[in-house]
């Protein structure tokens, strides 16, 4: 199946793709960082092609037929681990699911073998999660199959970064001049990283809010470090949502209050959650959005993660087609 | 003793015990130093012809892991010793956090026994644990691992949390003349760190371990240190702000000591996540720059150099720490922390550090400063003294060569300067008078 197959519009004119898959050079999905503006913008096209597709009654493509896709999971995940499986299934491909978590560590087994076992499997891609960060990197350093990121420990999550940036092009068109606000525990959310590179070149300005102790002592120096001048912190909530087009709470892990890093989940509501008294200061018709699983009442009331602002469930729903594209790219668009 | 009669020929002596700096020749016999001077000759002697090289005395290595017992798969007293040796270390002081750890004289007797049989090359000189198992509860019987020959006293990787623990070890350490070496932390401030708690930390995902973990703890064991009079070592200082507390104190007047390694004074945290073999390639997340303390930032690397130009550090010490392939191989988060110093530590120091700290210094750092942390200068160590045993090194500054895992002797191979090209190499080694390593033969008659 060609690329323009793909894209084959829902009143059956062929839309030819307006950017060559030439401008992909990735054998590995690990982070943003290394993603070029052609390559985000070529993943896109091709997801638009996939949201028509998931829009149909019978959403098997034969695509990937004849490819295999491996997802090995060493932390818990439902969502992700689901879109993956589907966006692999409805292009064609075979998947097989390894639940890292109980097996091959239980017994002692190094992530490199483990690894090592998939790929002499003749697996064509592996889609990894793993609590630390930096694993798929050691992947993708000892193995000649192509590895997918689907979260590595603190550190990334791209497929989701595409997905909040394909969602909000879908909703807003250009992005140029928008103002994306990150709220919460920015220290321990591979999804804020990964928004970090995501948003760069895009005329985005990106802030990060965060309680004290929940942003990195490092990010200002990073920022810096890496010419990442879209990005800066605020950490008073009020104003970091004036005027914002986009807000994005993230998920606020119960122990981070356990180990101190908050005080109480009562004293995170009263400072950060977003609601809507604080979203009067932001733009009106201002998009909320949420990596999931969300912590109704906590991060964000519930009004507000339901009201018509929000795009949450829209983000899942592009997540497979953006991630349907990624596979498409890796595992079926060249010959390798 | 020795019969080896071993003739220095025109070596660029350099010897900061006794301020020495020029070419001369060194008459070895009997296993001591006999005579230095011009032009000597002995008939019987074999001769090293070390026009061009420099010569100095042994190295002294305060702080390395030698893993017997319990882990002689990343290193064996004979192989770390065999590393060692090649890398000008004549005296190494192994810490205790073996398995058992050596909390017990029977313990350090073994690590004795077994240096006397299985590494002759060098003089190994246990530090005996400062807690039982290293578990920060109860004292050892200090007095008992001083007689079985304890040189100091450290729980090295897992400090005592317990001030007041602390300052009884101390106390008895004093009352036996042996310094505690301490590798400061603040556990509680640093748990579940993995690198410098900066802006790599930061773009990598991972908890920091910050200076101030260090500081506290530096801080802490001073304030102990003036309470009880004892004689503190502060192992592998990696801040700046550590540097500070010590200069002040030993102001005071203090019995303050401290070195430094070889990778703090030469890399940054910025090597965790770029490798100099792997340019353009994706994050590094390199285990072999994983490390505790953990590499810095450019100014406390200043920092350090500036505290051994001025003598607030008073030693280079490797804290050679030698893993298995198997404890690197794997995420970061999960992977030893630990470099494998003895094969590297001259060329790092010589090729990194060349016009920012005078050879003459280093040397001191690896000779006279270290004998004195220990107080075994009168015994005749970090010095060629006349009659003092002949441990030497003659080293050629110009020998340009490729770090390479195969190459080391060391069981570990885990370290950041693999693939690393390096200035300067040990050419010759000799100990209690006999040449233990030689890598220059064709300048050696006989």
């Amino acid at each position: 199946m060609s690329l323009s197959e793909v894209k084959q519009g829902t009143a059956g004119q062929e839309t030819l793709p307006s950017l060559s898959i030439d401008l992909w050079h990735h054998r590995h999905v690990l982070d943003l960082d290394d993603f070029t503006r052609e390559e985000i913008d070529l993943v896109f096209e091709i997801a638009d092609g996939m949201v028509e597709v998931l829009s149909r009654d019978v959403k098997k493509l034969p695509t990937l037929r004849g490819k295999t896709i491996a997802t090995m999971f060493f932390e818990p995940s439902t969502r992700t681990r689901a879109s993956f499986e589907l966006a692999a299934k409805y292009l064609g491909a075979d998947t097989v699911g390894l639940d890292a978590v109980r097996s091959s560590v239980a017994k002692g087994e190094s992530l490199i073998d483990s690894l090592r076992t998939l790929q002499a499997l003749e697996v064509d891609a592996i889609i990894i999660r793993h609590p630390c960060s930096g694993a798929p990197y050691i992947a993708a350093e000892h193995l000649e199959t192509s590895i997918i990121n689907a979260g590595d420990g603190c550190h990334a999550h791209p497929s989701q970064g595409l997905l909040d940036m394909y969602t909000l092009r879908r909703k807003l068109g250009d992005l140029k001049g928008c103002r994306i606000v990150i709220v919460g525990d920015i220290m321990h959310s591979r999804v804020a990283r990964s928004n970090i590179w995501g948003t760069r070149g895009l005329g985005i300005k990106l802030v990060l809010c965060a309680p004290p102790a929940l942003m990195p002592h490092g990010m200002a120096a990073m920022l810096e470090k890496c010419g990442l001048q879209h990005v800066s912190i605020e950490p008073d909530i009020n104003n970091a949502l004036q005027d914002a087009d986009v807000v994005m709470p993230l998920r606020l892990q119960k122990e981070r209050q356990q180990s101190g890093l908050i005080a109480s989940i009562r004293e995170y509501i009263r400072l950060y959650q977003v609601n809507n008294e604080r979203l009067k200061r932001a733009q009106p018709g201002v998009i909320v959005m949420h990596p999931g699983p969300i912590n109704e009442g906590i991060e964000v009331s519930r009004d507000v993660a339901y009201s018509s602002y929000s795009v949450i469930e829209q983000q899942v729903t592009n997540g497979v087609a953006v991630r349907m594209a990624l596979l498409y790219l890796i595992a079926g668009g060249k010959s390798r | 003793m020795s019969a080896s009669v071993i003739l220095i020929k025109n070596v660029h002596l350099i010897d900061p015990s006794q301020s020495f700096s020029k070419a001369i020749d060194v008459l070895i016999s009997g296993g001591i130093i006999k005579k230095i001077g011009k032009d000597l000759s002995d008939a019987s002697a074999r001769i090293i012809d070390a026009d061009g090289l420099i010569g100095c005395p042994g190295f002294i290595d305060l702080h390395c892991h030698l893993r017997q017992p319990g882990f002689e798969h990343k290193e064996t007293i004979a192989s770390g010793s065999a590393a060692a040796c090649r890398g000008g270390f004549t005296t190494i002081c192994c810490m205790p956090n073996t398995n058992p750890a050596l909390d017990n004289a029977g313990a350090i007797d073994y690590v004795m026994k077994t240096a006397a049989s299985e590494a002759p090359q060098v003089n190994v000189l246990p530090v005996g644990c400062i807690t039982k198992a290293r578990a920060g509860k109860e004292i050892v019987e200090m007095s008992e691992l001083a007689g079985a020959g304890c040189v100091a006293f450290s729980d090295d990787g897992s400090p005592v949390s317990s001030s007041r623990l602390m300052s009884l070890a101390m106390e008895n350490a004093a009352g036996l003349g042996l310094p505690i070496i301490d590798h400061c932390e603040d556990l509680d401030l640093s748990e579940g760190g993995q690198l410098h708690d900066g802006w790599v930390a930061a773009r990598l995902g991972m908890k920091g371990i910050p200076s101030a973990a260090e500081e506290s703890a530096v801080a802490r064991d001073i304030a102990l240190a003036e309470l009880t009079g004892a004689r503190l070592h502060i192992t592998h200082v990696s801040t700046r702000g550590a540097v500070e507390l010590i200069r002040n104190a030993r102001l005071k007047g203090l019995p303050l000591t401290a070195d430094v390694t070889p990778h703090h004074l030469t890399l940054t945290e910025e090597r965790v996540i770029s490798r100099p073999d792997h340019a353009g390639a994706p994050l590094a997340y390199d285990t072999n720059a994983k490390v505790n303390p953990p590499l810095r930032t450019a100014s406390d690397i200043e920092a350090l150099i500036l505290g051994l130009n001025d003598g607030t550090i008073d030693a280079i010490a490797t804290d050679h720490a030698p893993h298995a392939d198997e404890d690197k191989l794997c995420e970061f988060e999960i992977a030893a922390s630990g470099i494998s110093g003895f094969d590297t530590a001259l060329g790092v120091l010589l090729t990194f550090l060349d016009g920012k700290i005078a050879l003459d210094t280093l040397v001191a750092c690896l000779t006279s400063g270290p004998a004195r942390v220990l107080g075994i200068g009168a015994s005749g160590a970090g010095t060629l003294k006349t009659s003092s045993p002949a441990d030497m090194v003659l080293i050629d500054t110009k020998k340009v060569w490729m770090v390479e895992a195969d190459a080391m002797l060391s069981k570990g191979k885990n370290t950041p300067y693999l693939g690393q090209q390096l200035k300067g190499m040990v050419a010759a080694t000799l100990h209690r008078g006999e040449l233990v390593y030689a890598g220059v033969p064709e300048r050696i008659s006989r």
